[in-house]
């Protein structure tokens, strides 16, 4: 069992939190993921490592409240404990002094975006950040992102905080105007975002390293269920990732793979609200 | 009994295991095979004929003293059957359902020759299913020795390796990445073929009686490498056998729909998909099912995926559908131990034989609608012995079908090799071991089960288990230097 030591609202439905998990943390690299599964009932998901501490033995995580294993998730406390925590998984970010480098965080992908962006400048080079949302209550960390940038762009699709635009076009202002000095461009967030980013850079010949979240169970290369398309053939996310080469890899099949288990995934959480009631009722009842 | 002559021993007919009727059980996750009464037992141990070179014993892959265990359940005496089943075996009650008993022990037994050999599955799981009952701590154990060993993998090889060094008194940690100790016992056999509560009582034995540590969610060559663990144990086994899924070459792989048989088994098993929405972890269970491979695999996925298509069926008050098992040669080269095709046949799955996929057929919203396939036919033997399937030219065709599961076989997982330079491996991926000492090529490293042999058989990994730990003890007590 793992302990959660601390929760951070990080908005509506992006929340933090640490977790005693010093397994983990001891070997734990920008880049990397670990599985999560709440109880016995629970699913494994994966989620990327936002942060860690190898002294005090934590894991920080940052999930966004999409789906009934993360919703759930979002109600627990500090001092709750959590079933299963693997990892780390997948290979870690390769660091490099590469020069200058553009790293892109949509959405809760801002939180793998910054242990990045921190080992990257800490590496030497010259990191320009740029963060996006779809509206300001979506966005988290922009001072922790600014301290490990030397240059820093915000946006939100409304225009509720920073410049209303896609996170796409100030990266093809800087790509326009820094021709060929650019060296590589990191890109996390929802897959339709890595997807554009990696349309905007192709042009430019610029590596895009992109960090895949597909459905996952085991994590360490069992199931296949991770697997994703790239022009040398089938990958698996978990132990081949997940990092790769965005302009590899097929965005129409990525895409489709993810929307599979749609259906089931309302259910459980019709299921799963259905059963939160029935227990608060319970508990209201007997007050 | 009275002492019967080996001509009555020979009339007395093969007792027949009582199983879920298959209607029934086609719907439900329940155990099949029921097991033998103390009565039917008794009968069934009369067949044997105390061979003085008893064949059966060297069909067993581990030597398993059959006539001396069959003898004792004669006699009536259980603490001697187990006593005589356990020098070879640590898990009767769980090989006693799952070995291909028919092309080990059984297919050479004596009384076989003439008619039907003598159920040894059945007895061995007798003797087993009666230990795990009445099996109590605390056990012995020889006094501590101070000497620490790790186990990585807690499938059988693992599992038996861990509890015999732990008797000897060594301290032993076993390290698993999944969320549960039982390897392909739990997240690949499903619970209608080896109950979970077997497993669970083999596991729990080494944990509370035996003192032994399991830590799970440590992922070897990740959370922690074998050179790491060199550094803090006198010796580590691996039996992290071959979990790495492989999928056909062939167009349409990537569609929804297409799975390997481990994801399909590991949401059903491991996760109880089949409970849904109960459970979280959702299964996808079509209407029309192609599983590709005839191996027990193949058979668990296809049985899996019917019980599946009846529980939603029930919900949805709708028809139940079709499960295809989709195999390039015929009958007589399924692989599969034959009470699982036996069962499966009988539990309506439907067998196309000779038949080879060529492409997954997909829909332009990337779902899988059909397979093209070609028909086979059987050629000269080829290095296996076995005749190689050749495709008949202009035989193509195409099935519906909504889900594809692939059975195709699995390779060691590399994660393990991460970190632990000198640990050979072959172009098949499987680590480099001596056969009788299990050492492998790296000081201190021993290894068995399906990392070494690729996939195969319960037993053989618990015998290879077994003959590490032996090795690895006298290695430790200083009487077999590296
Ligand atoms: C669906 C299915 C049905 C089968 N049916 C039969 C049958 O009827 N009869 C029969 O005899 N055999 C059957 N087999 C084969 C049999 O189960 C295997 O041969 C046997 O389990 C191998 O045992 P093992 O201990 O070598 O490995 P496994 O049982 O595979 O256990 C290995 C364990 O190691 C863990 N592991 C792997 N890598 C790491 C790592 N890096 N760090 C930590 N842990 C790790 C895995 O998670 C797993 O728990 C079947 C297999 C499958 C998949
Ligand atoms: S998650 Fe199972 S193989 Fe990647």
């Amino acid at each position: 069992m793992y302990k959660i030591l601390e929760k951070q609202v990080l908005s509506d439905v992006t929340k933090l939190m640490v977790i005693e998990a010093p397994h983990v943390a001891k070997k734990a690299k920008a880049g990397q993921f670990i599985i999560v599964k709440i109880d016995e009932q629970g699913e494994r998901i994966p989620l990327t490592i936002a942060d860690y501490d190898s002294n005090a033995g934590t894991i920080t995580i940052i999930f966004q409240e999409v789906g009934q294993s993360t919703m759930h998730l979002g109600t627990l406390e500090p001092g709750d404990m959590l079933a299963t925590f693997a990892g780390p998984l997948g290979h870690p970010t390769e660091i490099e002094n590469f020069g200058t480098v553009v790293c892109v965080g949509g959405g809760v992908g801002i939180a793998p975006v910054y242990p990045i962006a921190r080992a990257l400048k800490q590496a030497g080079n010259t990191v320009i950040s740029i963060i996006g949302a779809r509206s300001k209550d979506l966005l988290f960390w922009e001072d922790k992102m600014r301290s490990v940038s030397d240059e820093f762009h915000v946006c939100t699709d409304d225009g509720s905080h920073g410049r209303k635009c896609l996170v796409t076009d100030p990266l093809k202002e800087i790509l326009e105007a820094r021709k060929g000095s650019v060296a590589k461009v990191w890109a996390i967030g929802p897959a339709i975002m890595m997807k554009f980013v990696t349309l905007a850079t192709k042009p430019f010949n610029v590596p895009t390293i992109v960090s895949l979240n597909t459905i996952m169970i085991d994590g360490t290369g069992m199931c296949g269920g991770c697997r994703v398309l790239l022009d040398e053939g089938a990958k698996f996310v978990c132990v081949d990732g997940p990092e790769f080469d965005g302009h590899k890899v097929d965005w129409t099949s990525l895409l489709s793979r993810l929307q599979y288990y749609r259906e089931e995934e309302h259910a459980a959480i019709e299921h799963w609200k259905h059963h939160c009631n029935l227990e608060k009722a319970i508990t209201d009842g007997g007050k | 009994m009275a002492k019967l002559d080996p001509k009555e021993r020979m009339k007395i007919p093969r007792q027949p295991m009582p199983n879920q009727d298959a209607v029934i059980r086609s719907g439900n996750f329940e155990e099949v095979a029921l097991g033998y009464t103390e009565e039917t037992m008794r009968k069934e141990a009369e067949r044997c004929l105390q061979c003085k070179k008893p064949a059966c014993v060297e069909g067993c892959p581990v030597g398993v003293l059959i006539p001396q265990f069959i003898l004792a359940l004669r006699e009536g005496n259980m603490t001697k059957a187990v006593e005589a089943m356990k020098v070879k075996n640590n898990l009767p009650a769980i090989c006693g359902r799952v070995c291909p008993q028919e092309v080990q022990c059984e297919g050479k037994c004596i009384v076989g020759k003439k008619g039907e050999p003598v159920a040894i599955g059945r007895l061995e799981r007798y003797v087993g299913d009666f230990e795990l009952a009445h099996r109590t701590c605390p056990l012995a154990a020889a006094p501590a020795t101070g000497k620490k060993i790790a186990v990585v993998g807690t499938g059988p090889a693992g599992l038996t390796c861990a509890v015999d060094m732990a008797r000897e008194g060594h301290k032993v940690t076993m390290f698993e990445s999944l969320h549960g100790a039982g390897g392909v016992l739990v997240y690949g056999i499903p619970e209608f073929r080896l109950p979970k509560g077997v497993v669970f009582g083999e596991i729990n034995y080494a944990v509370d009686c035996l003192g032994i540590d399991i830590k799970t969610d440590h992922v070897v060559g990740r959370s922690v490498s074998l050179n790491e663990l060199l550094g803090e144990y006198d010796a580590v086994f691996l039996g992290t056998g071959a979990g790495l899924p492989s999928f056909m070459r062939i167009p349409g792989i990537n569609l929804n729909g297409v799975m390997s048989a481990n994801e399909f088994l590991t949401r059903v098993n491991l996760m109880k998909g089949y409970l849904f929405p109960e459970y979280s972890t959702p299964v996808k269970t079509g209407k029309r099912v192609a599983v590709v491979g005839a191996g027990n695999v193949a058979m668990d996925a296809a049985r899996c995926s019917a019980r599946m298509q009846a529980l939603q069926a029930k919900q949805t008050n709708g028809d139940k559908g079709e499960v295809h098992i989709v195999y390039r040669r015929s009958k007589d080269e399924i692989p599969a131990r034959g009470e699982e095709v036996h069962h499966a046949e009988e539990e309506g799955i439907i067998f196309d034989l000779l038949t080879n996929p060529i492409e997954i057929l997909g829909d332009s919203t990337g779902k899988v609608v059909g397979i093209r396939c070609i028909r086979m036919e059987l050629g000269e033997p080829d290095a296996s012995g076995r005749r190689k399937p050749v495709a008949i030219e202009g035989s193509e065709f195409e099935m519906e079908m909504d889900t594809v599961i692939m059975a195709l076989g699995t390779s060691p997982n590399p994660l393990v090799f991460v970190d632990a330079d000198g640990l050979e491996r072959t172009k098949y991926g499987t680590a480099v071991a001596d056969t009788t000492t299990g050492r492998t090529r790296k000081q201190r490293v021993w290894a068995g089960g399906d990392v070494v042999t690729g996939a195969a058989t319960v037993i053989s990994a618990m015998g290879a288990g077994k003959r590490a730990a032996a090795d690895m003890h006298k290695f430790l007590k200083g009487e077999a230097p590296w």
